[in-house]
């Protein structure tokens, strides 16, 4: 059994089951483009917003099917919450800032925010801060791959790829090809 | 305790009278102590003191007539060291130190005599101020004091203090130390005054309009800082002042501290020409660079300051060649507030007496710079020729003034353990070789390492 | 059991508290202060600059403030005054909802010419996690840091460094000439009083660190003779060589007490020999920027209408002086523990 490779950074964890094989995630893809389109009664004044890392390659390509599907592709952003994270002091680690790019007014837009996993809720709600320091959108709705449970914050998902009960030593990872090479959704264990 | 004995105006050597309360009647032996002093290395032997004096050596004495037997040993034990350039703050600057705690850090670097600079508030310009310091100290245990008197009233430069009645009130020596005399016209004056009295008039030699400002030497690294700097022109200039009026004059005139390669060409220059001066060196200029300045740490900031590389190695090299005349420490305490300002603001000076001897040992001696009958020689004979005073001697008749030390011994700096208020000094931490243990004057033990109950007042 | 997914690239594990793998959080070496940029790698000066980038996008948006620093405590001392510098200060800090005190040199607080540890020891008790100091003494910076566990920014010490300065001069250098090579092989020259300018010092040292190369020029009093000996530093008494071909001409403060001290003779002198002016330009790059750190004199060291003219960056120079210290702030505060 080929066992997956290990971070090499990070040896302390291992491998538990693959939740969503690429074509059960493009297959969720699908389902939630369509369901963005159902809930907004078609796609204008929409835009979509990718929370980065991941999130960013999720709202391009729900933006692809969108265009596929309705003929207009709406635009794209990519927002970076560093600064809006509330563990800045207390984190190890400093965090590589990156720039935001929303081209667009997010003004008397409907956005679509679009991440990897929702887990306690914090990401989310620096997200929705940064948005909102943007100008005054109609409306923000929020599409994740995984909700992996564990909410700190009454946060919720507007459209889920699949739910996943999981525990507090488990790590859901979404890996996409855009930065990892391949589709995969996978659950790993912390040693 | 013996009564105090009437000072004489003699051209002798002071100590021979000065009464202190450190004269004592007993008897001391040094037991085994390896004696060394400006006449030669004697080897081991017994040494008896009495009565404040040398008795004598190996001599048969019973041991009931000894009143206290000190094991030397085989350490070295010489005569204690004279320092021609202390700045004991008192009176007036208490807080950085006084004649108690001055003297007894005198004491505890080995010293047995110094000289006080009269920089102090008020400025040591009137007889009256004369005789109290030369009463305290007799009073004070420590080193024996001996005070400096201002060349100019309150230092200001403009009028001669009265030199006459400065000596007959115990004065030894005149020096406006801490501030340049800039008026060359009062300078040759007081030249002039001081020969026909046979006094030693000290200067410190820096041109002040070079100077200005500075607060380190100008070279490459005061550039780099961005820091006002303090060219060694100052300094060689002023000395070539100095030295041509005590050539025109016929003054003793001892150039102090002299800091720089420039300074110290045209010092030797001087003298080879026959011009009767002195010339002193510290023991920072001789190990320490202005490179230390990079740290600002304003314990570093001295004047003159600390110069290159270059100028330490020629400073060295006229060391060793018998060029200059003594080590003199110019200690010169300051509180700790008052090091922890800014570069600009921070006064000058350095906390010294109670390393210099460890300090030279380890960075001369032991590295192979220096031979250790040279350093004594700077530090004994040499400070003493340039005061007049007779030559500090182990021989039977001299003055108890003895220290012994401890040539293999190695400990670290340790500014909190120093008898001096100042205990910041920018050894703190080195390892050093070579400490007194024990500082005798006039046959009273004013100084012993081992005794922890000894702690300085504050 | 479900298949075991084809070998990828190694992620790094997120951090506790997030909930996604971030790619790309290295463990970066903590800078604690900034002094000078003696102990600052290349690459560390560089994400500065990056960073600059993002504080300078939060300052178009419609709320130009982002909480990545609330809670913190920045305090500004300025033992020499510097209205400027210090609302600069001051809003790159707000701008990152920090909390701000301000201690202006003459309050009771600030004494020159007291114990700096004192000084300190008082302040302290008000917890800054970060001081900015600027003083009329170099190393002043250095001492602070020995006495206290906040991180301490170098606004200026003596005529040793003015680190930020020199930061938004770079930042702004990079605009113009692009991206994170925009140094390397490039040329800036500094006009003037060398000698007395911590803006000189500051931009010598990040410059040359960044891989551009550096001409001085001025009168000889003014401009130390070692500095030839720097690598990557050219040293002339000739406006024109060291205009030749520069990508920046960046002209010093020529302040009147130079001439009361006999180090220049009259400015009228220096400005025959010294002042920038269209005419010299021509020498220089073609896309060729104007620099000044501020406040300018017209017609001394800048001729008006160059300081007005298209090559002229010295505003942007001023409005960079905020996302640069943004970043530094950021850079300094962030990931504390």
């Amino acid at each position: 059994m080929k066992v997956p490779n290990i971070p090499a950074d990070h040896p302390n964890m291992t491998f538990k089951a693959s939740l969503m094989s690429a074509t059960e995630l493009d297959r969720a893809l699908k389902r939630i483009a369509h369901e963005i389109v159902e809930r907004n009664k078609g796609a204008s004044n929409l835009a979509l917003v990718g929370v980065h890392t991941r999130g960013v390659p999720v709202a391009e390509r729900l933006a692809d099917l969108l265009h596929k599907f309705e003929g207009t592709r709406p635009p794209v952003g990519k927002l970076d919450i560093t600064l809006y994270r509330d563990d800045l002091t207390e984190i190890a680690l400093q965090p590589i800032v990156r720039r935001t790019e929303v081209d667009f007014d997010v003004h008397g837009m409907r956005i679509v925010l679009c991440d990897d996993v929702l887990f306690t809720g914090r990401t989310t709600r620096a997200a929705l801060d940064a948005l909102i320091d943007m100008g005054r959108p109609a409306s923000i709705q929020y599409a994740v791959i995984v909700d992996r449970g564990h909410r700190e914050l009454p946060i919720r998902a507007d459209y889920v790829g699949k739910n996943v009960p999981t525990s507090a030593s488990e790590i859901v990872l979404v890996k996409l090809n855009e930065i990892d090479g391949s589709d995969a959704v996978e659950l790993w264990e912390r040693d | 305790m013996s009564s105090m004995q009437q000072r004489s105006t003699s051209d002798t050597d002071p100590r021979l009278n000065q009464a202190t309360t450190a004269r004592s009647s007993a008897r001391t032996v040094f037991r085994n102590a390896h004696l060394v002093d400006g006449t030669g290395d004697h080897g081991v032997h017994d040494l008896y003191v009495k009565d404040g004096r040398i008795e004598g050596w190996d001599l048969t004495v019973d041991s009931s007539a000894i009143d206290h037997e000190i094991d030397a040993q085989d350490r070295l034990l010489t005569p204690a060291f004279v320092d021609l350039h202390v700045h004991l703050r008192d009176p007036g600057q208490e807080q950085k130190e006084d004649l108690a705690s001055g003297l007894a850090a005198s004491a505890a670097g080995g010293f047995g005599t110094v000289i006080s600079m009269a920089n102090t508030d008020p400025v040591v310009d009137e007889p009256g101020l004369v005789a109290d310091l030369v009463r305290r100290g007799a009073r004070t245990p420590g080193a024996r004091l001996h005070p400096a008197a201002a060349l100019s009233h309150g230092l200001k430069g403009d009028a001669l203090t009265d030199f006459a009645a400065l000596k007959e009130a115990g004065a030894v020596m005149i020096t406006d130390d801490g501030i340049p005399v800039a008026d060359s016209h009062l300078m040759r004056r007081a030249c002039e005054y001081a020969a026909e009295l046979g006094l030693v008039i000290q200067t410190h030699s820096e041109e002040p309009a070079l100077r200005a400002d500075g607060v380190m030497n100008e070279g490459a690294v005061s550039r780099k800082l961005g820091l006002p700097g303090n060219p060694d022109t100052a300094e060689a200039l002023m000395i070539f002042r100095d030295g041509e009026l005590a050539h025109m004059t016929g003054a003793r005139v001892h150039i102090a501290h002299v800091s720089s390669k420039r300074g110290m060409e045209v010092a030797e220059w001087l003298k080879a020409n026959g011009a009767p001066i002195t010339i002193e060196v510290t023991p920072h200029h001789l190990t320490l660079t202005d490179d230390s300045l990079t740290s600002f740490d304003p314990l570093f900031k001295v004047a003159p300051p600390l110069r290159t590389t270059d100028d330490v190695a020629y400073l060295r090299d006229a060391v060793r060649r018998g060029v200059v005349d003594n080590i003199g420490t110019d200690h010169a305490p300051h509180t700790r507030a008052e090091k922890e300002r800014d570069m600009l603001n921070a006064p000058f000076g350095i906390s010294n007496i109670e390393v210099c001897f460890p300090l030279l040992y380890t960075e001369l001696v032991l590295k192979g710079e220096l031979e250790l009958t040279n350093l004594l020689h700077l530090l004994q004979a040499g400070p003493a020729a340039v005061m007049g005073w007779t030559a500090p001697s182990l021989a039977p008749g001299a003055p108890a003034d003895l220290t012994l030390l401890d040539l293999e011994h190695s400990a670290p700096v340790k500014g909190v353990d120093f008898r001096s208020k100042a205990k910041w000094t920018p050894w703190e931490g080195q390892s050093l070789q070579g400490w007194p243990v024990l500082t005798m004057v006039g046959g009273r033990v004013e100084f012993d390492r081992s005794d922890l109950a000894q702690a300085v007042s504050i | 059991m479900a298949a075991v997914p084809a070998a990828s690239r190694p992620i790094t594990i997120p951090n506790p508290v997030s909930e996604t793998p971030r790619e790309g959080s290295p463990r970066r070496g903590r800078k604690q202060h900034l002094l000078d940029f003696a102990d600052w790698t290349k690459d560390e000066v560089l994400a500065l600059l990056d960073t600059s980038d993002v504080m300078a996008q939060v300052l178009t948006r419609t709320i130009k403030k982002v909480p990545a620093l609330q809670g913190l405590t920045v305090a500004t001392l300025f033992f020499e005054d510097s209205t400027r510098t210090r609302l600069s200060f001051d809003r790159a800090a707000r701008a990152q909802s920090a909390d701000v005190m301000s201690f202006a040199a003459g309050g009771s607080s600030l004494t020159k010419g007291e114990s700096l540890r004192d000084t300190l020891r008082t302040l302290d008790q008000l917890q800054a996690d970060l001081y900015v100091v600027r003083h009329p003494a170099a190393g002043v910076p250095y001492q602070l840091a020995r006495w206290t566990n906040a991180a301490i920014v170098n606004a200026g010490d003596g005529r040793r460094a003015h680190p930020t300065q020199a930061l938004l001069d770079a930042y702004t250098f990079r605009n113009r000439f692009g991206g994170n090579g925009a140094f390397e092989g490039k040329r800036l020259a500094i006009v003037g009083d060398i000698d007395h300018s911590r803006v000189a010092r500051s931009n010598i040292e990040l410059f040359t660190k960044l891989g551009a190369e550096v001409a001085l020029t001025g009168p000889t009093t003014l401009v130390p003779r070692e500095f030839a000996d720097l690598p990557g530093v050219t040293v002339t008494n000739r406006l024109e060589e060291a205009v030749e071909g520069a990508h920046a001409v960046m002209a010093l403060r020529m302040q009147s007490e130079r001439m009361t001290r006999g180090l220049i003779p009259s400015f009228a002198e220096y400005v025959a020999r010294y002042q920038l002016t269209s005419e010299v330009m021509k020498l220089a790059h073609q896309d060729a920027i104007v620099m000044h750190p501020g406040p300018l004199v017209r017609d001394l060291e800048i001729a008006s209408d160059l300081a007005d003219g298209e090559r002229s960056v010295i505003e942007q120079q001023v409005a960079n002086g905020v996302p640069t210290r943004m970043a530094v702030l950021y850079t300094l505060l962030v990931g504390q523990k």
